[in-house]
């Protein structure tokens, strides 16, 4: 099948060296640092996470939300799923690449990342996200791939594949879960240590996947002769809606506890985050930003008209994904390193590298996708033909 | 044909996975007889402890300046570097205020003198070290002889989730090569590399050889170093007659470094 992806029009191709550009530049700067050292970021000895693990634990968001298509099709047969099912598979595969990479780039020292398999420490968290990150891999490719290939050739997919089909759902749950208790786990930041941190993951998880996964059918029906369908789209948007609503009950919950419990070393960090702390307050507009996108796609999302409506539910999707990468992205990973443990505070931006570096990750994500979805298309348009 | 090669395959997939899970099956299944594990033996004057713990009398400290020998002494033999950008600083040991190092105790009303004394603080090594629970590698292990939390710079992977696991900030992350900002290299202690995460070692390296550390040495008297686990011990004679405070003793890590008000 891998054929399909080498056969296109002239934007695909232009399309394709524009990313492989961006892969080259972010390369060259990804040198630089293995030249330099980790110096060329905004990380600093206070926050010791930066834009890299903040984008990593977003994918990883992503990567889980494709299983909003996976589970109502093989566990609750809903059918008209099954058009789209290897779309959220492969937006599964080419999110946990772009997540392997972005742990890459932070480490301090990469030849040595093979230490975490040489030397297997299973009190370790990190452990066990290496092992679920890896599975989740596994398990897209091998059942994305074999069901696209069974549907090429009009058969059923193989029986074997059940199983792994089956597997993948609770471990995409488990992608999300390990990667919270990354972080809440750790005493002493009280930001993170909240047990609703995995369920909170979980919920912006739902909505980020899917509204991606909207943007992408909307696309693919634009440029291509295959429509992933207009239910198809509408079902989709129902998570979202429910996904959203969530996630901002979760924070809404994470707040009431914080303050009305009173407890400095909880409120501090949401107050740095959302109102400043002594005089420090550059997330205060993000933060306030993050709020109103994703409150206005909760609105564009539950209220009928505008979730039917294609053009304003693309709308929709936009301000949730920046909302949510927001909030999860910036916001809690600075958001638990300000202030340090000694409390004081020391803020952190990324530097232009380090965003250089990040976009380059994001351009191999994009790369895979697009030509797994290219591949895609391909079979559909073959199998319409 | 096919169907050899497709046995082919399946012989060489099964080998590579036999040789993938062989560090895991070391980890859990017992050292074989025939290969006998290296024995590592102490010095003849090596100090010994089950706990090794630290008591600061912070009534003999006044000002900075107090402390400024024995961090001095300690970032000398270490080979700590000096960067002055304080983003990527590594300090072992170093001053603060009483309400940076425990925050969360100071009563808004209290003594004045306590307010402006100097603390030291450094790494606890805690008998629950959250840091050794965090590292993906071993890097940083708590040594079972004597319950120091120490690091293996060379198999650092520099994730910096031991600093992210740390409650005190006791960590430092080399964000370029250190070696550069040394201004005198002390060629008994290694310097590191970029790319890997360092900390107070409680002067194991001079311990081994009959030494208290190099702050308790340079600090005439006002720290006292020795075994918690030891009744008789004199730090735990001071901690009978003395009131004393660790940081976030709350969090249930057990520091070892213990603190005179």
């Amino acid at each position: 099948m891998l054929e399909l992806a080498f056969k296109g029009k002239k934007t695909y191709w232009t399309w394709i060296f524009g990313l492989l550009a961006a892969i080259g530049a972010g390369f060259a700067l990804y040198i630089w640092q293995i030249n330099q050292g980790l110096m060329i970021t905004g990380m600093s000895r206070d926050v010791s996470w930066g834009f890299y693990i903040a984008n990593f634990t977003y994918l990883v968001g992503v990567a889980a939300g494709g299983v909003m298509v996976v589970l109502p099709y093989y566990l609750h047969n809903y059918k008209a799923y099954g058009k789209i099912t290897v779309m959220g598979e492969f937006m599964a595969i080419a999110s946990i690449v772009m997540c392997v990479l972005f742990i890459l780039v932070d480490l301090g020292q990469p030849t040595r990342a093979l230490n975490v398999m040489l030397y297997p420490t299973p009190n370790s968290v990190l452990f066990y996200d290496a092992i679920v990150l890896n599975g989740y891999l596994f398990l897209n490719l091998i059942v994305g791939w074999n069901a696209l290939e069974a549907e090429r050739n009009g058969v059923h997919y193989q029986k074997w594949l059940k199983p792994f089909i089956y597997i993948s759902i609770p471990w995409a749950i488990s992608i999300h879960t390990v990667t919270a208790y990354l972080y809440c786990g750790l005493p002493g930041r009280g930001f993170w240590m909240t047990a609703i941190l995995a369920p909170r993951f979980l919920s912006s998880a739902f909505a980020a996947g899917p509204a991606l996964l909207i943007l992408l059918c909307l696309f693919v029906r634009n440029t291509t002769n295959f429509d992933p369908g207009k239910e198809q789209i509408q079902s989709l948007a129902k998570t979202v809606a429910y996904a959203i609503c969530i996630n901002v009950f979760f924070l809404l919950c994470e707040v009431f506890v914080a303050f009305y419990s009173n407890i400095p070393e909880h409120m501090d960090h949401i107050k740095y985050l959302f109102f400043g702390l002594h005089g420090h307050a550059s997330l205060v507009i993000w933060m306030w930003s993050s709020m109103a996108l994703m409150v206005l796609g909760i609105i564009l999302t539950v209220n009928p008209s505008t979730r039917k409506n294609e053009a304003t539910l693309a709308v929709a999707c936009v301000m949730i994904i920046a909302g949510t990468w927001i909030d999860k992205g910036l916001g809690m990973i600075s958001g638990g390193f300000v202030p340090n443990p000694l409390h004081e505070i020391n803020e952190y931006a990324p530097t232009l590298p380090e965003i250089g570096i990040t976009i380059g990750v994001y351009a191999i994500g994009a790369l895979v996708l697009t030509m797994l979805y290219k591949i895609v298309i391909g079979v559909k348009e073959e199998a319409h033909a | 044909m096919k169907s050899s090669r497709r046995r082919f395959m399946k012989l060489a997939g099964a080998a590579a996975l036999g040789l993938g899970a062989q560090p895991v099956i070391k980890a859990v299944a017992p050292a074989s007889e025939e290969s006998p594990q290296p024995v590592i033996r102490k010095g003849s004057n090596a100090l010994p402890a089950e706990q090794w713990a630290m008591v600061i009398d912070t009534r003999r400290f006044h000002s900075a300046k107090d402390l400024e020998p024995l961090i001095e002494a300690c970032h000398k033999i270490h080979n700590v570097p000096h960067l002055t950008n304080k983003n990527h600083e590594i300090k072992w040991i170093w001053e603060t205020h009483y309400h940076n190092a425990f925050p969360g105790n100071p009563n808004p009303y209290q003594s004045e003198e306590v307010e402006h004394r100097p603390f030291m603080v450094l790494c606890n090594h805690c008998e629950n070290p959250p840091c050794v629970r965090a590292c993906p590698t071993k890097a940083t292990f708590k040594r079972e002889s004597d319950g120091i939390v120490l690091m293996d710079f060379h198999r650092c992977i520099g994730c910096r989730f031991c600093m992210a696991a740390c409650p005190y900030g006791s960590r430092s992350f080399n964000f370029r090569d250190p070696r550069p900002f040394i201004e005198e290299t002390n060629p008994k202690f290694p310097t590191r590399m970029k790319g890997v995460v360092e900390k107070c070692n409680f002067c194991a390296e001079r311990l081994a050889v009959g030494q208290k550390p190099a702050c308790v040495e340079a600090s005439n008297g006002a720290i006292v170093f020795g075994d918690l686990k030891d009744p008789h011990s004199e730090v735990r004679e001071l901690l009978r007659e003395n009131f004393t405070i660790r940081r976030k003793q709350n969090l249930g890590t057990e520091p070892s470094v213990y603190y005179i008000v």
